[in-house]
């Protein structure tokens, strides 16, 4: 769509002086912003800036406590709890909740099931899943329950179920933070093909060649405040970074260092097979950041939460420093340094119901025990301590883990598995959420315990990073490791060759 | 824009409230309305011998309360604890009568020791069942309940079982009757049991697990806690308070039957859920369960001491606090 249609084009949504506060704490300062039809409009910011703040706050999740929003030129007031639904607003949330217990098709008619002759129409229902899911290129299993799937397939039935709806806006926040680039792009065709038939999109997302491809405009938010609205035509990646960080940003990732050929082998997996991955094998040395690719579903987490202890294995051996570690033992793997970080920050990583301290803490309980008791002066300059390295921005200190924004959520979980001082260290997803300004600094805290002698292991879907970062990339593709790639091999084509399973490893 | 500013308003006024969380001050603001309704029915309510004697009975449903809070923290449940009550206190009366040992004091110390023990095995027996047996702790513990409860039966045969020895009652009597510089034994027992079951809840490494596991047990699991071992050892502290709560009952009457300790369950959870420890786990407040138990018990006074209440109806009172609680607990969650 050129410029000058999107000029033309009717306003739909729009706030004016939209303020918000949390107790107290202000996290919106009249914020303005429009929405047109037929547009796909990217919002912006560093973590914590009110991206979502906003976001609920326009599909009516929220209220605001000052300021108004306007439908086609009309204000409204949206009725509690998503019911803006029937003025055709559906949202996908960030820190989405599917329920655990129904199936794929009962959740994606959720509340708008389908009857013929009073009876539910079940037939009907999981013929359409199966066809919206197909146009996203997504293969779960209508029946299937949504507790048995993958963080990545939830995402999916969260996207279908908002798309399905026949909305006039769509708000997308941070829908591809758990995708590969392949599903990514499934659901960037169906975006447009949604937004030529008119439909209006708000995409957040921190990923910023995304948000060039896809989007026609920008908003940047910075603390709580409007920055900048401009067609994404006249922007590009390092610009809108500098508008959200308010600074100048040097190279996102630091110079790589390569450990030598003779650096002692920390870690070593052989032949691991559990009821996925297949016959997995790899080593790491001291210093080595390894990387980890493959799509969604490959077996990466599989094989990584198997080395790590928290999940049996079949066969196959894990030996740190020559030790063999007993197979589903986590509290072996910890002791010889081995630290998981989970990518399922909500399910697995926080207690979103407690505070900060008590999450920081929790793997590390021992550091503050004195005779069994815990020492608050100890923990509180532990929190201390990691607010500062990890950057965690708050504007209340009591705040529980629930109410904290995603990407600062992400900082506290990597701040928590650190707290342990692991020297093997498995980052899954390390940066998921998290804005251009941390990742930075994430990248090269990364680096740098690399130097220092830690052994790291990243997984990742976003290929930049792993190319990014990593000194050596093993590729996985349906349980297997199918690829290892070293120096200038490492380059998205030849990811892409290995995990599309177009090449495999010669020997192996 | 009356709406916006009146959402303002609630905000500002929050934020001077916000260091003190309204579900751990709700069961104490419950407990002093109590406290003026008690006074306005009845002037010998209020007098200290009045409240002490309340205390005093409230004393075997706090004790087995602090323990069920760590059960409930954890995220499980147990019934079997008034059945366990009755077993327990059993088993160490007929060991006190059986006269193995010839002097008194050596004896009851003996007793002691062994009611605490046998206390722990039943928890610990729990705590297996549900945990490697990998049984809910309501189907678990109802088995348990029916077992302990039968276990008594059979041993009473139906009747009583009374302590025989009066040498050995003579220097019991003290443990529930006595005081300590004037406060009474049971006052001063629950205090302490209270005291360090809320050190370790929060001050100590365990504590946290349990909180943990029962808020997330995956995200524990993710952090390295052995679910299995913290949920278990929740259930022995659970059979431990049941023996300490035994050790204070057996000098009151100095016998147990069937029907000792019926119903405890119930307002052991009451008093938990009273006290504003969440059933779904995750959050425990041991001082809140004690105030939970001396609510149920106060009630009970209240009604006893007023005319226009029968007290044949403290059992559907208590019933009718359980429900109130919850739904307290629920529109407080909701504001916050
Ligand atoms: N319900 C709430 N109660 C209190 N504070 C909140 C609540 N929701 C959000 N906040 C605070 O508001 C601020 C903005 O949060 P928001 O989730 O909108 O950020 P965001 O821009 O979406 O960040 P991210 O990129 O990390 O997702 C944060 O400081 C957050 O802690
Ligand atoms: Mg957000």
């Amino acid at each position: 769509m050129d410029p000058e249609t999107v000029d033309a084009a009717r306003v739909v949504l729009e706030a004016r002086r939209i303020s918000k506060s949390f107790s107290g704490v202000q996290v919106l300062f009249s914020v303005n912003f429009e929405l047109r039809a037929g547009e796909i409009h990217a919002l912006m910011g560093e973590n914590g800036a009110g991206k979502s703040t906003l976001v609920k706050i326009l599909s009516g999740f929220e209220q605001p406590s000052s300021g108004e929003v306007l439908l086609d030129g009309e204000r409204v007031t949206f009725p509690a709890n998503g019911a803006a639904e029937a003025l055709g607003i559906v949202i996908i949330h960030q820190e989405f909740n599917l329920a655990e217990h129904l199936t794929v098709a009962e959740s994606l008619f959720l509340g708008r099931e389908v009857t013929r002759f009073g009876m539910l129409d079940r037939k009907y229902m999981r013929a359409e899943t199966r066809r919206v899911l197909d146009l996203l290129g997504c293969n779960v299993d209508a029946n299937a329950l949504i507790g048995s799937l993958s963080i990545a397939e939830k995402q999916m039935v969260e996207i279908a179920k908002a798309i399905s709806r026949d909305a006039r806006i769509v708000f997308m926040d941070e829908p591809t933070a758990v995708l590969s680039r392949e599903e990514t792009s499934f659901l960037f065709r169906q975006v447009r093909k949604l937004r030529d038939r008119g439909t209006s999109f708000v995409f957040v997302s921190h990923k910023l060649d995304e948000v060039i491809e896809l989007t026609d405009r920008v908003t940047v938010l910075r603390d709580g405040q409007w920055v900048k609205t401009a067609p994404t035509s006249m922007l590009d990646g390092e610009s809108i970074a500098q508008l959200m960080v308010g600074r100048e940003m040097s190279s996102l990732y630091p110079a790589k260092n390569e450990p030598d050929v003779d650096e002692e082998v920390v870690l070593r997996v052989d032949a691991l097979s559990t009821d996925y991955v297949k016959d997995a094998s790899f080593e790491v040395r001291r210093g080595e950041i390894l990387g980890f690719s493959g799509m969604i579903g490959s077996g990466r987490t599989e094989l990584m939460e198997a080395v790590a202890g928290l999940r049996h294995r079949l066969s196959g051996e894990v030996a740190i420093r020559g030790e063999s570690v007993p197979s589903g033992d986590v509290h072996a793997a910890n002791r010889c340094g081995l630290a998981y970080m989970t990518k399922d920050r909500k399910a697995k990583g926080l207690l979103l119901n407690s505070g900060m301290t008590a999450n920081l803490t929790l793997q590390s309980l021992g550091r503050h025990a004195r005779i069994g008791y815990l020492s608050p002066a100890s923990e509180a300059a532990a929190l201390e301590r990691a607010r500062r390295r990890f950057d965690i921005r708050v504007r209340d200190g009591n705040v529980v883990a629930r109410r904290m924004s995603g990407g600062n959520q992400q900082k506290l979980l990597l701040a928590k598995v650190m707290e342990t001082e692991p020297d093997i260290i498995i980052i899954d997803e390390p940066t998921r959420g998290i804005d251009v300004g941390t990742k930075q600094q994430i990248y090269h805290f990364i680096s740098a315990l690399a130097r220092d002698g830690s052994s790291i292991i990243v997984v990742s879907s976003e290929m930049p990073e792993v190319i990014g970062l990593c000194t050596r990339v093993a590729v996985m593709r349906e349980g297997r490791i199918v690829g290892m790639l070293e120096g200038d091999e490492i380059s998205e084509q030849e990811i892409m060759r290995y995990a599309a399973g177009l090449k495999k490893m010669a020997a192996a | 824009m009356s709406v916006n500013e009146e959402s303002i308003q609630s905000t500002t006024h929050r934020r001077t409230w916000r260091d003190v969380d309204l579900r751990a001050v709700a069961p104490f603001a419950a407990l002093a309305l109590l406290l003026i309704v008690g006074a306005l029915v009845n002037p010998n309510f209020i007098s200290l011998n009045n409240l002490a004697n309340v205390a005093t009975r409230s004393a075997f449903i706090a004790i087995i309360a602090v323990g069920a809070t760590f059960v409930i923290s954890a995220g499980d449940l147990d019934l079997s604890v008034g059945s366990m009550v009755a077993f327990v206190a059993s088993l160490m009366i007929i060991f006190m009568n059986s006269g193995v040992i010839a002097d008194p004091a050596l004896m009851l110390t003996a007793a002691i020791v062994f009611a605490v023990a046998v206390g722990g095995a039943c928890g610990l027996a729990n705590g297996l069942i549900t945990t490697v047996g990998r049984i809910e702790p309501f189907i678990a513990t109802l088995g348990t309940m029916g077992i302990y409860r039968g276990l008594t039966t059979w041993l009473s045969q139906g009747g009583a079982i009374t302590l025989r020895e009066p040498e050995i009652q003579e220097l019991y009597r003290p443990a529930y009757f006595g005081s300590i510089f004037g406060v009474p034994v049971p006052i001063a027992i629950i205090l302490a049991v209270t005291a360090v079951a809320a050190f370790i809840l929060y001050r100590t490494r365990y504590g946290r697990h349990v909180v943990a596991v029962g808020s997330n047990s995956d995200v524990a699991r993710y952090s390295g806690i052995a679910v299995n071992r913290v949920r278990t050892i929740a259930f022995v502290i659970q059979g431990l308070c049941v023996a300490v709560a035994v050790l204070l009952y057996v000098p009151r009457l100095g016998s147990t039957s069937a029907t000792t300790g019926i119903l405890w369950e119930l307002q052991a959870i009451t008093a938990v859920v009273v006290g504003g420890t969440a059933l779904k786990g995750g959050a425990g407040r041991v001082w809140g369960t004690i105030c939970g138990a001396f609510i149920l018990e106060l009630v009970g006074n209240i009604m006893l001491l007023s005319n226009f209440i029968s007290e044949y109806l403290i059992g559907a009172m208590q019933g009718a606090i359980i429900i109130i609680a919850m739904l307290v607990q629920r529109s407080l969650v909701r504001k916050s």
